[in-house]
């Protein structure tokens, strides 16, 4: 075969949360444990992440999302990434993600839910060890 | 493997195909073959515009804009951004469409960022791959941005029919504008930010370099007999704003210009011809370093002449040489 694989990630801001050092410091992270990273900056929409997800084929998408907002938006982007026959990749949500939404979210076939105060290297290993491909 | 449901479905229209192949001829130079194998007999129908510039000039912004112009006219898109692989992990991180949001929801464009993987000159291995399967997707148009360059990542005038290289007001001085590398392969010249103190004065200093140009790209891609037909496209310059959109009617109908000019005075096919030879150059120099690695590696011979040069009986030139033989490339 030829060169080693590249994982390839996805880091999205849906909605309208205006807050992405969280996301950038994930994204670096990443990038320095070898993987390829797509950060597409804030305001994204559930077809913006659909779009991307289907044009540029990664391996994981991470969703941050500190707003409130992950019960309403989460299961939309699933439902269009169902649509679209999106189902070998691994959707995490991180940010602040209440423990009684969760359940909700499983559901819905995401995974993650990192929060605050998590170490780079347990985000790293689950990306690592969750990929459906 | 078997890509041929891939394929069909890419001949098709199918945006989740053309990532499917892409993701392919990226990671796995066996399937990339087998792929542009079947692809290639339907390539040749997009316009390739190659975009460079220094890092921050305003490449992706730039870009969104034009892309947007061309959408608006019916044209249907392809985008690739190149971003740089880190040298220490082999990561990276693509950035380029944070600034090309607009277009994200538009059904005609498709946006691919790549990491370089490594490779020197601007680009990766797998982009001239990635524009043959955007090109049978049915793209009219494939805008491919390099990474942010220096002086000399001048690939891209290898691969794209029209290259505009983008300036911004402040960054050099006229030195700057008559060194070698870049500023020799431009077909347009963009300065943008022209909002900025200084626009003039760098659209001065390009005017200065053109007018004392001795040689151009395309003398070298011609028959002598021809050199007066051939040689008259004179870079053009422009100053925009990409975030307002101004100008950038004007750098349309000179990217049109220069089109014109490819197609009608015969560049067009020998262009072709320099396209088709550099990149099988690239192939082969691709394969015979695998030839090599492999031989290197496993072949005995190879250990005796080692401990020769080690010895100074031999030396590095020589040994290439028995190498060579060795293949039976002499």
């Amino acid at each position: 075969m030829g060169e080693k694989r590249k994982i390839k990630v996805l880091v999205c801001k849906p909605g309208l949360d205006g807050h992405d050092r969280g996301a950038k410091v994930i994204a670096r992270a990443l990038r320095d444990a070898g993987m390829e990273v797509i950060y597409t900056g804030l305001h994204q929409t559930p077809d913006m992440v659909v779009q991307t997800v289907l044009q540029e084929d990664p391996d994981a998408v991470i969703l941050s999302m500190l707003s409130g907002a992950h019960k309403a938006l989460c299961p939309v982007i699933m439902e269009k990434l169902k649509e679209n026959e999106i189902d070998d990749v691994l959707i995490s949500v991180g940010g602040i993600i209440p423990d009684e939404d969760k359940p909700f979210l499983e559901e819905h076939g995401l995974k993650g839910f990192y929060g605050p105060g998590t170490e780079l290297k347990t985000i790293v290993e689950f990306v690592k060890n969750n990929l459906k491909r | 493997m078997d890509y041929s449901d891939l394929i069909q479905k890419l001949l098709n229209g199918n945006a989740r195909a053309v990532a499917r192949l892409i993701t392919l001829v990226e990671n796995d130079i066996v399937a990339a073959e087998n792929i542009i194998n079947a692809i290639y007999s339907h390539t040749g129908n997009a316009y390739i515009l190659g975009i460079t510039g220094s890092p921050g000039s305003g490449k992706s912004t730039f870009i969104s804009t034009l892309t947007k112009i061309y959408a608006k006219q019916g044209k249907k898109i392809g985008i690739i951004c190149v971003d740089p692989t880190s040298p220490l992990t082999g990561g990276a991180l693509l950035g380029d469409r944070i600034r090309m949001k607009d277009n994200f929801s538009l059904k005609n464009v498709f946006i691919r960022s790549m990491a370089n993987r490594g490779q020197l000159g601007g680009l990766a291995r797998a982009t001239e791959d990635v524009v043959k399967i955007l090109d049978v997707y049915g793209c009219d148009i494939i805008i491919v941005e390099t990474v942010g360059v220096g002086q000399s990542e001048v690939d891209i005038f290898k691969s794209a029919h029209s290259v505009v290289v983008l300036l911004v007001p402040g960054l050099g001085d006229d030195i700057q504008a008559i060194k070698a590398g870049i500023m020799e392969i431009t077909d347009i010249f963009v300065v943008n930010k022209m909002d900025l103190s200084g626009a003039d004065k760098k659209i001065a200093d390009i005017m200065q370099m053109l007018e004392l140009r001795m040689n151009y790209k395309y003398e070298s891609l011609k028959d002598e007999e021809n050199i007066l037909l051939k040689s008259n496209w004179t870079p053009e310059i422009v100053k925009i704003n990409s975030i307002t959109g101004e100008n950038f009617e004007k750098l349309t109908e000179l990217i049109d210009k220069h089109r014109d000019f490819l197609s009608k005075s015969g560049v067009m096919a020998d262009y072709q011809k320099n396209r088709i030879k550099s990149e099988t150059l690239q192939i082969l120099k691709h394969k015979i370093t695998k030839k090599v690695e492999g031989l290197i590696s496993s072949n005995p011979t190879i250990d005796e002449y080692l401990r020769l040069v080690m010895d100074k009986s031999l030396d590095p030139y020589s040994m290439a040489n028995l190498i060579i033989k060795l293949l039976g490339l002499e």
